[in-house]
């Protein structure tokens, strides 16, 4: 067994409409910023031990998939590092 | 014949959906979720509030406690189910019900009366109502805006599962009646059986004759059919 870290983000899925960027955004024009756009995404750093990076990266994906992210509006990727 | 009032740690609209439910004459009781569904449920409401603080998304957890899995199951087998607010956030997290509800378009909580169109009549939830009636309710929320893909959202619509949509007080389905951004002005949907619905306003608030409009009634009177 070897330990990773699986980082997972959630981002909400192109088109999905975002308010809470948008109301940060203009908060950045306010302080004198200028920016295109912006968006924002959830990230989640799981601790874990798994026989590859295979079998930490299908675990952290099945979290993914059944919690971290609605697959209704959420888009998620995961990356796995050795700890 | 009970109804079971499903709390959660952070639900806040139990009490008055029992009261409510009360007012007319219909038998229900609060249950703790960690209790699971009494045996006798004839019924099944998943009251308004912030369960779990609305950690993570609003009813993310709640969806994914061990008593929501019975909740699923009495309802597929025709027990009726209501998600209120919070509980429609948790029905539709659950699978209970298709879509998501999240951020308002605002992106703040909004406390107000609103006007809904009755889309269809011939559900338990709306039998009191005539297709295309007019009635108000109160909303309360900061995450009410429905999200759905287009795809699924035409197949939702082609299948007559959307129970009440945001419009005016004429019944005119606007952009500017629509209070939080929903797509196609969706504020509640029916589930895989007409017996389980859920909706962002609150009828429970619109129902005892002394705190205002009555028009929820016809909503909560879905539990006598």
């Amino acid at each position: 067994m070897t330990a990773y870290t699986a980082t997972v983000t959630v981002r909400l899925k192109h088109g999905v409409l975002d308010p809470e960027a948008e109301t940060t955004k203009q908060a950045l024009e306010r302080l004198g910023f200028e920016l295109e756009g912006l968006r924002s995404a959830d990230r989640f750093e799981v601790d874990l031990e798994a026989d590859s990076a295979d079998g930490a990266r299908e675990r952290a994906s099945e979290m993914a998939e059944r919690l971290l992210a609605n697959p209704t509006i959420h888009d998620y990727d995961v990356e796995v590092d050795e700890r | 014949m009970t109804v079971s009032i499903v709390r959660f740690g952070g639900s806040n609209c139990d009490r008055d959906a029992k009261r409510a439910l009360g007012h007319l004459g219909i038998d229900a009781e609060i249950v703790w979720h960690g209790d699971g569904l009494p045996a006798e449920t004839s019924g099944v409401v998943l009251p308004g509030g912030f369960s779990y603080g609305d950690y993570l998304r609003a009813g993310a957890m709640a969806a994914r406690s061990p008593i929501m899995a019975e909740v699923r199951e009495v309802a597929a087998d025709g027990v009726p189910v209501l998600g209120v607010c919070n509980g429609a956030q948790i029905g539709c997290e659950s699978g209970l019900t298709e879509g998501a509800f999240t951020t308002n378009e605002s992106a703040r909580f909004q406390c107000e009366h609103v006007y809904l169109r009755v889309e269809r009549d011939d559900t338990p939830w709306t039998a009191a109502y005539d297709e295309g009636d007019v009635i108000e309710i109160p909303i309360a929320h900061g995450e009410g805006r429905y999200e759905l893909d287009d795809d699924r959202l035409a197949e939702l619509e082609d299948g007559n599962r959307v129970l009440f949509r945001y419009c005016d007080e004429d019944g005119s389905v606007t952009d500017d009646a629509n209070p939080n951004g929903s797509k196609h002005d969706v504020a509640g949907v029916l589930g895989e059986r007409d017996t389980v619905a859920v909706l962002m306003p609150h009828p429970e608030r619109a129902t005892l004759p002394d705190v205002g409009p009555t028009d929820g009634q016809g909503v909560l009177r879905g539990f006598e059919a």
